[in-house]
């Protein structure tokens, strides 16, 4: 999604690449149309940002709505629920936050031209991600309540689901970089694609480890 | 010597370069086209065709309020009656109408060639007849459309009598759930455009001052969106999955939906009305001869609107068991909102003081605007304050405020700006004597329609009812009138912008000898606006009277225009 709808169509765009993305503008030709081509692609990682930007306020007020019934409900967790186990989630936690810096490995890899290598952190991001969906299912099928338990059973699978979600996503987008990769000349008119889903990938992890906190690690009221 | 012979092709007869306002080829309309120009026109005719849509279940409402009895229509369905004018003005005609301006003005007034991103533009589009029909769908199902009025509030709009899935109540969440992913999408779309693609020397101070209340209104569209996305999930997982957000019962807080609705659903307004202030600001200085007064506070004064319309949320629910002290912070923030729009208003008087008025249809309109907007602006502070709207909260006192600034303020500017970028954008005149009869009639139409709705809110009629004591009648059967005098304006109207696209006077380039970047294109202007010769600007908007030209080679560039 991000990368074939960011984007101009290629033959609209003579100076956009097989990706559809030119570099993300420079800076010093000020906005617009540079020195005089005609191009009206190569703003996807500006519109990217905005796009996220817009995107982390879902889950400011998803957070918001956890808090505000947290600290208002009568009854919390549901009956005979003592709380949510930490450990096998904190083992989650530190393998989807960890894969930031493997992402980050495999966009410095790219940069440097080096493929192979950036294919293979790439893989090991993808496999991380899917490992932390995998435990987060395993979870949900383990717990004693479901969604319609109380106030908490609603925040609790909403937030995660949602965020999983995302983590789901954010690895189909990388599949399809990874696809991408092999295509020819793909990386000609810049990389702007990487770009975005490396930077979506970060922002999956920053909610995590806000919704971590609050999902796990503040447990009393 | 031989010649050569030209390449005939039957197709390009009719149009040797395919402009997208022009009447010819119309199918493009009805085709997933990436051209900002083409969505533009897609947007505002089928936002006027659910304006005719939301038009109509207002005067049925109104002919159902011209006796106290509920003897027109059950006052079951009056609910929906209210419910789906409210959603479908809103979700189906005014958001979508300024998106269709958005397209049309935004890359020809910084000189782009289309939007950052036409793909992405045209699926925002398509989007809009997808969230129509689902909309319009909800008259059918068993149960009929929502009924729990356009703010939805738990628990009313949690019930499910019937205990279907596919109900009213679901299908309005599902189209306003649509609607503001198509929103955020073309917010990212305007907003990427307006900071990226500006012609050169277009510096931040020489933009035009409906890219910044477009940049203004998108912010809003950024901020707040997602905040109603997160509510209405989590108002339909109560609605359908058995959940208990907002159901006390269950230990949820109906007043947290209020909350996280009004903070989109106020500075929604202001996302309707920011747009309507730079019609405003683009079309008096044109008809006034004068430039704009206070270009730079104007400019400013919009984001200022926007940082104060996230703050102000809670006015709406002054009488909802808010606290006390939000009352005081609240009532506070909302009359600051009037010192940036005052600016506006003032400067706009300023730019009409001893300007040598040109009464076109356009003006008229705008004037009138501006009229109404005064007027609606002291109501709203009077409803801002707290005992005022302890009193008048939820009567028909609110009622006229809100359609004084939806209808007279905002669809006013729309009115405005149809007439004022018609020619430039179709090529052709609208008919100035069909246009003043609409004018008048719109006029004294809303006059009537909803000075008289103060009146009976005064008087303490409540809102949202189908049946009233006989003491209010004079004022509802003023109002009704004036609703029907509403509906009679559209005819004129519809009439000129039909037959004026169909076989209207050619439109020169500049009809209204205004200064602008849009203004130095042919009309309609051709697929790529300026393609590779984006002229250089060298000096601020609104020139008027001040002899210096607003790009390099000017003369160049007007040229060009008269030989074509």
């Amino acid at each position: 999604m991000a990368d074939s709808l960011f984007s101009t169509p290629a033959a609209l765009d003579p100076t956009a690449g097989p990706q559809g993305s030119g570099a993300a503008g420079s800076p010093e030709q000020g906005p617009g149309h540079g020195s005089g081509e005609h191009a009206h692609g190569g703003y996807n990682l500006t519109g990217f940002v905005i796009f996220l930007a817009s995107e982390s306020l879902i889950f400011a007020a998803l957070f918001a709505a956890y808090i505000v019934l947290k600290g208002s409900a009568p009854l919390w967790l549901p009956a005979g629920v003592e709380g949510l186990e930490v450990r096998e989630p904190l083992i989650n936690t530190i393998v989807l936050v960890s894969s930031s810096g493997v992402a980050w490995l495999a966009e410095r890899a790219l940069h440097r031209r080096q493929l192979v290598r950036f294919r293979l952190w790439w893989l090991l991001t993808m496999a991380m991600g899917t490992w932390f969906v995998v435990g987060q299912a395993r979870e949900w099928l383990g717990l004693p309540f479901g969604l319609g338990d109380g106030v908490f059973g609603a925040c609790f699978y909403l937030l995660t689901g949602f965020h999983g979600l995302h983590v789901i996503t954010g690895v189909l987008l990388m599949a399809l970089m990874l696809w991408r990769s092999f295509r020819p000349g793909n990386y000609d008119g810049g990389e702007a694609g990487v770009t975005s889903v490396g930077l979506f990938w970060h922002f999956v992890d920053v909610i995590w480890i806000v919704l971590f906190a609050l999902l796990y690690l503040w447990q009393g009221r | 010597m031989t010649t050569t012979p030209i390449p005939f092709d039957p197709r390009t007869l009719r149009a040797p370069h395919p402009v997208p306002g022009a009447p010819d080829n119309w199918r493009r309309f009805f085709t997933f086209n990436t051209d900002a120009k083409v969505i533009g026109i897609q947007y505002i005719a089928l936002a006027l065709l659910f304006l005719l849509v939301g038009g109509l279940l207002a005067m049925i409402m109104r002919g159902e309020l011209i006796t106290p009895p509920a003897d027109l229509v059950d006052p079951s369905v009056y609910n929906g009656l209210y419910t789906m004018h409210g959603t479908v003005m809103l979700f189906l005609f005014l958001f979508p109408i300024l998106n269709g301006f958005n397209n049309l003005l935004i890359p020809p007034m910084i000189g782009a060639p289309d939007m950052a991103f036409p793909r992405l533009n045209a699926l925002a589009f398509w989007m809009f007849p997808v969230f129509g029909v689902v909309l319009m769908a909800s008259f059918l199902v068993p149960g009929g459309p929502a009924s729990s009025g356009w703010w939805a509030y738990p628990p009313l709009s949690t019930q499910n009598p019937l205990g279907l899935l596919i109900n009213g109540q679901f299908l309005w969440i599902l189209a306003v759930a649509i609607s503001g992913v198509s929103s955020i999408l073309g917010a990212v779309n305007f907003c990427t455009t307006i900071i990226r693609m500006r012609a050169p020397g277009m510096g931040w101070f020489r933009m035009p001052i409906f890219c910044w209340t477009a940049l203004a209104a998108q912010t809003i569209q950024l901020a707040g969106l997602p905040v109603l996305t997160a509510g209405a999930v989590m108002l339909l997982f109560d609605l359908s999955f058995g959940t208990s957000f907002f159901q006390p019962e269950g230990g949820g807080d109906p007043m947290l939906y209020q909350h996280f609705f009004w903070f989109y659903s106020h500075p929604a307004v202001y996302v309707m009305v920011l747009p309507v202030f730079g019609f405003f600001s683009e079309i008096f200085p044109v008809y006034a001869r004068k430039p704009l007064f206070g270009y730079h506070v104007v400019a400013i004064a919009s984001f200022g609107i926007v940082f104060l319309s996230l703050i102000v949320w809670v006015h709406h629910m002054f009488t909802s068991g808010t606290p006390q002290w939000m009352r005081h912070v609240f009532m506070v923030t909302t009359m600051l909102i009037a010192v940036p729009t005052g600016i506006k208003v003032f400067a706009w008087l300023a730019t009409l003081w001893r300007g040598k008025l040109w009464l076109t249809t356009a003006m008229l309109f705008a004037m009138g605007g501006v009229f109404n907007f005064i007027f609606a602006g002291i109501t709203g502070i009077m409803l801002a304050t707290v005992p005022v709207d302890v009193h008048v909260g939820n009567t028909y006192f609110v009622v006229g405020h809100f359609h004084t600034v939806i209808f007279s303020t905002i669809t006013f500017g729309v009115y405005a700006a149809i007439y004022h970028w018609f020619a430039k954008f179709t090529g052709r005149m609208l008919y100035e004597g069909l246009g003043k009869v609409h004018f008048v009639l719109t006029f004294v139409g809303a006059q009537l329609n909803f000075l008289p709705m103060h009146w009976a809110g005064l008087m303490g009629m409540p809102r949202r009812v189908a049946s009233y004591d006989p003491e209010f009648a004079l004022a509802n059967v003023l109002a009704s009138l004036g609703a029907f005098l509403l509906g009679v304006a559209m005819i004129p109207f519809l009439l000129n912008l039909v037959s004026s696209w169909v076989r209207g006077a050619r439109a020169p380039a500049n009809p209204w000898q205004a200064i602008g970047l849009e203004w130095l294109l042919p009309s309609p202007p051709p697929a790529e606006n300026f393609e590779h010769d984006v002229p250089t600007v060298i000096s601020g908007p609104y020139g008027y009277g001040l002899g210096h030209p607003l790009v390099a080679d000017q003369e160049r560039y007007e040229a060009r225009l008269k030989e074509g």
